[in-house]
């Protein structure tokens, strides 16, 4: 993720055509693998990229936007400086984890999946970190928090809010 | 494809059937019907719907017979009480997560979802819960969604696949999944054509045209509207479906009779405008090859056509016609031409054109349709032939008993059997043609029929022809696909050098176009609507008196009293237009 922050828009256009070029020729087939590798150069896939890609494999936007809505790990949002993964795995959600979650959109006027405008924190919901002894879990990038209440959540998002 | 037979047993019945065959068809053949909901032939074959399961003798589990192929010997049933209870639980499923507002809903009596619950003697919805969340999107001038409607069976997107658009697809996963463009934007801001051929797949409500019948309604009763309508040939091909009658049934007198009856004030044949349109355009032609322009030309007479390529190939927007369509022009000379004659003010004209065509709505409300001069739009309100089926019902006429009639006879009244063609694939280079091959012979030339760029089994169609010495190559593709092959050829140079192409944006061309009549896919298993439809086209064409655009007696006087000549200046200023090159996903759709 850091590496990604120090590419100029310029390398990323040259790293993306670069992929393409390498697959040349096949299409849709190849379309899972540019999307991935995309995804790389530029830690999400925003509209310009889609039609990037869209044009270089000769696919259309909207099925190129239907793969990326299909699977959850390719993301329409850049991430913040601090994404805040929230475990909603069936042990967290069961301790309340849905609770911690609209607590967190609400601190940081985002929802799921999306990144505040000062690009400083996003929000990912995810499914089971492996922390189930802690439910309910949450994470600020290699940060954990567990077995949480929803009011201990602004002061946990205080400390990166100064950071 | 292979021509081995086997022989398989449904239901007690052995038939011998291809074995390339499914056992969807071999039941047909058989003469048993297996219910099907997301299956549409030779667009989308599936088996995602789960309607058509049956058993097969030895199976595990229940088969799509849509998509499983037969083998020798096999043994399926396909009304067992297994089958006829997982087929019920399946469809209630689906309108669980279906919004059941059938009354109000524009595929009322005509829906496939609605055959099937009444088939399987729904009487209640066992499964009640969320819904998937909806969109309804009304913003473009041809196409409406209401996704709450949708049940996701995929016809639209594999129509629109067919095209080779691809405006369309799935979007999200699991409980969440919708069809839309990318980024569930408005059908106003997508790249889409408008052909309306997602809305001829749809089984249901979720897809069909914005309405206009209101409007029209609205301006028959204003009596300070004088209400002309004009009638495109196709709609004659069809619009007997909507009346029970066979498909390929020619209905053009009793199609003139009921619009008489409904109440507009004069009544004209679109074919006057195809007529007039082969004029501008074959002159065109002619001036093209004479002078040094741009070719191959490219007719303009299918607005699906131009979006498409506005979209997908401005750099060929200088080797379309400048014609405008021929329902535009006719509109412009009733707002000139006729209006003078008949001391009429244009602005209380309101003018009607009845389409086989969705992409005819936001082409008639584009900025060059609009004659500054006057102050009037070309064309006041497009209907499609579905539309005014139902507008004929509601002035409670008895459709199929009304004698033959036909168009007013005054001024624009006439047209040939070139026109009728229009409305079929081939058919306008044919109609063009009749016409440009007579004024390079200088001859009333006997041998009109060019068979070469007719019929639907192939999508592009090639002549090369030798008019009075000159070599004319000319080509013919079908379908928004044919198209992007034709001119990927020509960008490449693979293909010839042709001086004259015609493209229509649907498959068939008008005849099976956006706007037509819906025809459930069952029936479409066993015949190909396109053929059956232009058979209508062709046959009026052999009855007509004059079949050459250039013997129309009223054009020809439109021309000496008014136009001039073809591609005058007059022309040019009603008759002609410019194209636009169109943004793919501008960033301005994501709005701020």
């Amino acid at each position: 993720m850091g590496s990604t922050k120090t590419k100029t828009h310029d390398e990323q256009v040259t790293l993306l055509e670069q992929v393409i070029a390498k697959y040349q020729g096949q299409g849709r087939k190849a379309l899972m693998q540019v999307l991935q590798e995309a995804q790389a150069i530029y830690g999400y896939l925003p509209l310009d990229v889609q039609r990037t890609v869209a044009d270089g494999l000769g696919v259309s936007v909207a099925e190129v936007y239907g793969v990326i809505t299909f699977y959850s790990f390719f993301s329409l949002n850049p991430k913040g400086a601090f994404e805040v993964s929230v475990c909603l795995g069936t042990a967290c959600y069961v301790k309340g984890s849905q609770a911690i979650l609209e607590k967190i959109e609400e601190e940081l006027h985002i929802k799921a999946g999306e990144c505040t405008p000062d690009g400083k924190f996003s929000i990912n919901a995810c499914r089971c970190i492996g922390a189930c002894g802690l439910a309910p879990v949450i994470m600020v990038n290699e940060d954990v928090y567990g077995r949480l209440t929803p009011d201990q959540i602004p002061a946990i998002l205080a400390k990166y809010k100064e950071a | 494809m292979s021509m081995n037979k086997v022989k398989v047993t449904i239901d007690g019945v052995t038939v011998s059937v291809p074995a390339s065959y499914t056992i969807l068809e071999a039941a047909r053949a058989a003469g048993i019907m297996i219910p099907t909901l997301c299956y549409m032939k030779g667009i989308n074959e599936v088996g995602a719907c789960r309607v058509c399961l049956v058993e097969v003798v030895g199976g595990r589990s229940l088969a799509a017979s849509c998509v499983s192929p037969v083998t020798e010997g096999m043994v399926v049933k396909t009304n067992t009480p297994r089958v006829r209870a997982t087929r019920k639980s399946t469809l209630e499923m689906i309108l669980s997560d279906h919004n059941r507002d059938c009354l109000a809903c524009i595929r009322n009596g005509n829906c496939e979802l609605q055959d099937l619950s009444e088939l399987y003697g729904i009487r209640k919805i066992s499964f009640e819960g969320a819904k998937s969340p909806t969109r309804y999107d009304d913003l473009s001038d041809s196409i409406v969604r209401d996704s709450s409607k949708c049940i996701l069976c995929g016809r639209c997107v594999a129509a629109c696949k067919k095209q080779d658009v691809n405006v369309l697809s799935f979007i999200n996963r699991g409980f969440n999944t919708a069809i839309g463009p990318a980024y569930d934007i408005s059908m106003a801001d997508a790249p889409c054509t408008y052909c309306g051929q997602c809305i001829i797949a749809c089984p249901v409500g979720a897809l069909h045209e914005k309405e206009d019948s209101e409007r029209v309604w609205a301006a028959i009763q204003d009596p300070n509207k004088h209400v002309v309508v004009q009638v495109a040939p196709a709609v004659r091909a069809a619009l007997g479906e909507e009346f029970g009658q066979p498909i390929g049934t020619r209905v053009t007198g009793k199609m003139f009779a009921a619009l008489r009856r409904m109440g507009f004030d004069k009544i004209y044949d679109t074919n006057f405008g195809a007529d007039l349109t082969i004029l501008e355009e074959g002159t065109e032609l002619l001036n093209r090859i004479k002078n040094g322009g741009k070719l191959p030309m490219i007719t303009s007479c299918s607005p699906g056509w131009i979006r498409f390529a506005e979209f997908y190939y401005p750099e060929f927007l200088d080797n379309l016609s400048t014609c405008k369509s021929p329902h535009q022009m006719e509109g412009a000379i009733i707002k000139s031409y006729y209006a003078e004659r008949k001391g009429i003010d244009p602005k209380d004209i309101f003018t009607v054109s009845i389409m086989p065509c969705t992409s005819k709505k936001p082409e008639a409300t584009r900025d060059e349709m609009f004659n500054p001069a006057l102050g009037v739009r070309d064309v006041d309100a497009v209907l499609t032939t579905r539309e005014i089926a139902r507008m004929i019902k509601q002035t409670g006429i008895d459709f199929n008993k009304l004698p033959d009639e036909g168009p007013d006879q005054d001024l624009i009244g006439e047209y040939t059997g070139a026109a009728v063609i229009f409305g079929a694939t081939g058919g306008v280079m044919e109609a063009a043609l009749r016409t440009v091959a007579d004024i390079l012979e200088h001859k009333d030339l006997l041998d009109i029929e060019y068979t070469a760029v007719r019929g639907v089994d192939a999508l592009i169609k090639e002549a090369e022809l030798e008019i009075a010495g000159i070599k004319l190559r000319v080509a013919v593709a079908h379908s928004t696909a044919a198209a992007r092959k034709l001119l990927d050829a020509i960008r490449e140079g693979t293909a010839p050098q042709y001086h004259f192409i015609e493209i229509m944006g649907c498959s068939g061309g008008c005849v099976c176009g956006g706007g037509q009549p819906q025809v459930h896919a069952q029936v479409l298993m066993d015949i190909d609507l396109r053929a059956e439809r232009a058979k209508a086209l062709y046959e009026e064409d052999l009855l007509m008196p004059e079949r050459k655009s250039h013997k129309n007696a009223d054009l020809d006087a439109l021309y000496k009293d008014f136009l001039g000549e073809p591609n005058s200046h007059l022309a040019h200023e009603l008759l002609h237009t410019h194209y636009q090159q169109r943004e793919i996903y501008p960033d301005s759709i994501m709005g701020e």
